[in-house]
């Protein structure tokens, strides 16, 4: 197994008076997929935003590339190589499809100073972005919102994507497109720590996996591990991957 | 990359059509149509001077969501300095020089951009900071600043109204036909238009204008693309603390002379602007401080007893028909 780009170690987070992680311990190998699953509430959203810093830590570590990060600010996690994609997607409504890969676009002052060649495979990813270039992104479906949400995450080569269930909400068929433009994405060996639901599409991505129960990792392993266990799904996630397919 | 056929979506220009139509509503009322025209300008002035002052404020609301009741406090700062500079420049505006007036209005307003450019990262760093996200605490802590303020003004200028004269130039009316058009409320109008095409070049054509217009929406999407929006908070807290100030010169010389009390009495019309136009709008604040000032000119002709309920009244009406303001900011 490659070593981790990022590991957390007995997190904690507070939100309020609410204990929501109670030691979160997951590692996340370069270059592949890991895939964070678990029930509504299991504490997943929870992780990846105390990963970006928009929650605090309240006890254990985080660490980037063997630094640790859980005190860094948001911005200088980014700044790091690190894109998240929340689960509300966190699209500029006002602003055109452009002017928020413009944003996205650290190094780039004007559009014209984003690589054409990486510009030109987002669109081969993702056509509709193209053809609504111009167009205010609130005005996007909620499947083209997602197209954007990711392609904003990776307008700018980064090292890690934190995903946040990017099929919730989407027609299958959407979700299908989204799970081919990942595919590509995965193969460009870029590492990804994504939260989903969907178990047909974890299973289609993920090359390691981890599943959250009450604030924790309660199983850690390989992907390829538990999509054959059925009782090993059954235990953690209350399904079977015959219901799925 | 080609973007002939890519959809565009249409741009909502009804708000904009409200300030021709009331406008030409206005005409049967007033009757003469000389009349009609002075009424006009002197409205569309007035409200070039009110979206100065602010503009500044619906950046800071809608950017930072503070609530900033001290934002007059800018607006009387600026007024004074005026003041002083004008009286440091007597030369210069008794003299009956357009050119050399032009210089001494520039140089009081510089002036007072850059004095309450300074108060307003102060106020910021001090008074602002400590209470982000929490706005009862902001309601109070920028009203209590306002209060200090209006004190320290009353200290350094005393408590007495201080004339704030027209340079000789700038007196008086241009005759076109039987309407008399002041030439300070066409200066105004230009400075208002100017001020208005650099913010919209700024946030529509930088990328900073850009971070701006991120951060009126989400604050927390900005910071993990990689932006220190903190930083971006005390720039157009300051911008718009110096926009106030030269909103506070204009109106001194709109009104030709200044109070300690300036900044509260205008706080309240300027909270009525940016409501209508939708708050964290710049286009919005523009176009509901033109109906503002052209209604309160044109109440004040024909209905003078209802002129201090008119912009309520607009208001309410706006409210009704668009309950986010005529220009509504998205995830707001």
């Amino acid at each position: 197994m490659s070593p981790p780009l990022l590991q957390l170690d007995g997190v904690q987070t507070h939100i309020g008076s609410y204990h929501i992680l109670h030691g979160v311990d997951l590692a996340v190998p370069a270059g592949q997929v890991t895939m964070l699953l678990g029930r509504n509430g299991a504490g997943k959203t929870t992780t990846l935003r105390t990963i970006m810093g928009l929650w605090r830590a309240s006890a254990g570590e985080v660490s980037f590339d063997g630094r640790p990060i859980h005190r860094h600010a948001t911005p200088d996690i980014a700044q790091l190589g690190i894109a998240y994609v929340p689960e509300s997607m966190g699209i500029f409504g006002d602003l055109a499809v452009r002017e928020n890969l413009l944003l996205a676009a650290r190094g780039a002052r004007r559009l014209a100073d984003i690589d054409t060649q990486r510009l030109e495979w987002i669109f081969g990813l993702f056509p509709a972005l193209k053809k609504f270039w111009l167009y205010p992104a609130g005005k996007l479906s909620g499947g083209q919102k997602q197209m954007l949400a990711i392609a904003r995450a990776i307008v700018e080569p980064r090292r890690l994507l934190l995903i946040d269930e990017p099929s919730k909400g989407l027609a299958p068929a959407i979700v299908a497109n989204l799970i081919a433009a990942l595919r590509e994405l995965k193969a460009t060996q870029t590492t990804v720590l994504l939260v989903e639901q969907n178990f047909a599409m974890a299973r289609a991505l993920g090359d390691t996996v981890a599943v959250m129960d009450d604030g924790r990792v309660v199983h850690a392993g390989a992907m390829k591990q538990l999509v054959e266990d059925e009782a090993l799904q059954q235990r953690l996630l209350g399904l079977s991957l015959g219901a799925h397919q | 990359m080609s973007t002939a056929a890519v959809p565009k979506a249409a741009f909502d220009g009804l708000p904009l059509a409200l300030v021709p139509l009331l406008a030409l509503g206005a005409l049967p009322l007033v009757g003469s149509p000389s009349t009609w025209l002075t009424l006009t300008v002197a409205g569309l002035a007035m409200g070039m001077i009110v979206f100065v002052t602010a503009s500044g404020l619906t950046l800071v609301f809608g950017l930072m969501d503070v609530l900033n009741f001290g934002h007059g406090v800018f607006i009387a700062f600026g007024a004074f300095v005026a003041t002083t500079v004008f009286a440091g420049m007597a030369d210069w505006t008794s003299v009956d020089s357009l050119a050399r007036n032009l210089v001494a209005v520039f140089a009081a307003m510089l002036a007072a951009m850059a004095l309450a450019g300074a108060i307003g990262w102060g106020f910021e760093r001090v008074m602002v900071r400590p209470v982000y996200g929490q706005h009862l605490k902001q309601i109070l802590i920028t009203m209590g600043g306002m209060i200090i303020g209006e004190e320290l003004i009353k200290v350094i200028w005393g408590p007495e109204q201080r004339p704030l004269a027209l340079p000789e130039a700038l007196r008086g009316s241009i005759l076109i036909g039987d309407a008399a058009i002041s030439k300070y409320r066409v200066l105004a109008v230009a400075i208002g238009a100017v001020v208005l095409v650099a913010m919209l070049w700024a946030l529509n054509r930088t990328k900073i204008g850009l971070l701006v217009r991120a951060g009126v929406q989400d604050r927390e999407m900005v910071e993990s693309l990689g932006y220190r929006i903190r930083r971006l908070f005390v720039g157009v807290f300051v911008v718009g603390s110096a926009l106030a100030g030269l909103g506070g010169v204009m109106w001194g010389l709109f009104q030709q002379n200044v109070i300690p009390q300036l900044g509260t009495q205008v706080n309240v019309l300027i909270f009525i602007v940016i409501i209508i136009g939708g708050l964290g709008s710049t286009l919005g604040c523009f176009v509901g401080a033109l109906l503002v000032g052209l209604l309160t000119n044109y109440t004040g002709f024909v209905a003078p007893v209802f002129t201090a309920f008119a912009s309520i009244a607009l208001m309410v009406a706006v409210l009704l028909w668009r309950p986010q303001g005529l220009y509504p900011v998205a995830n707001r």
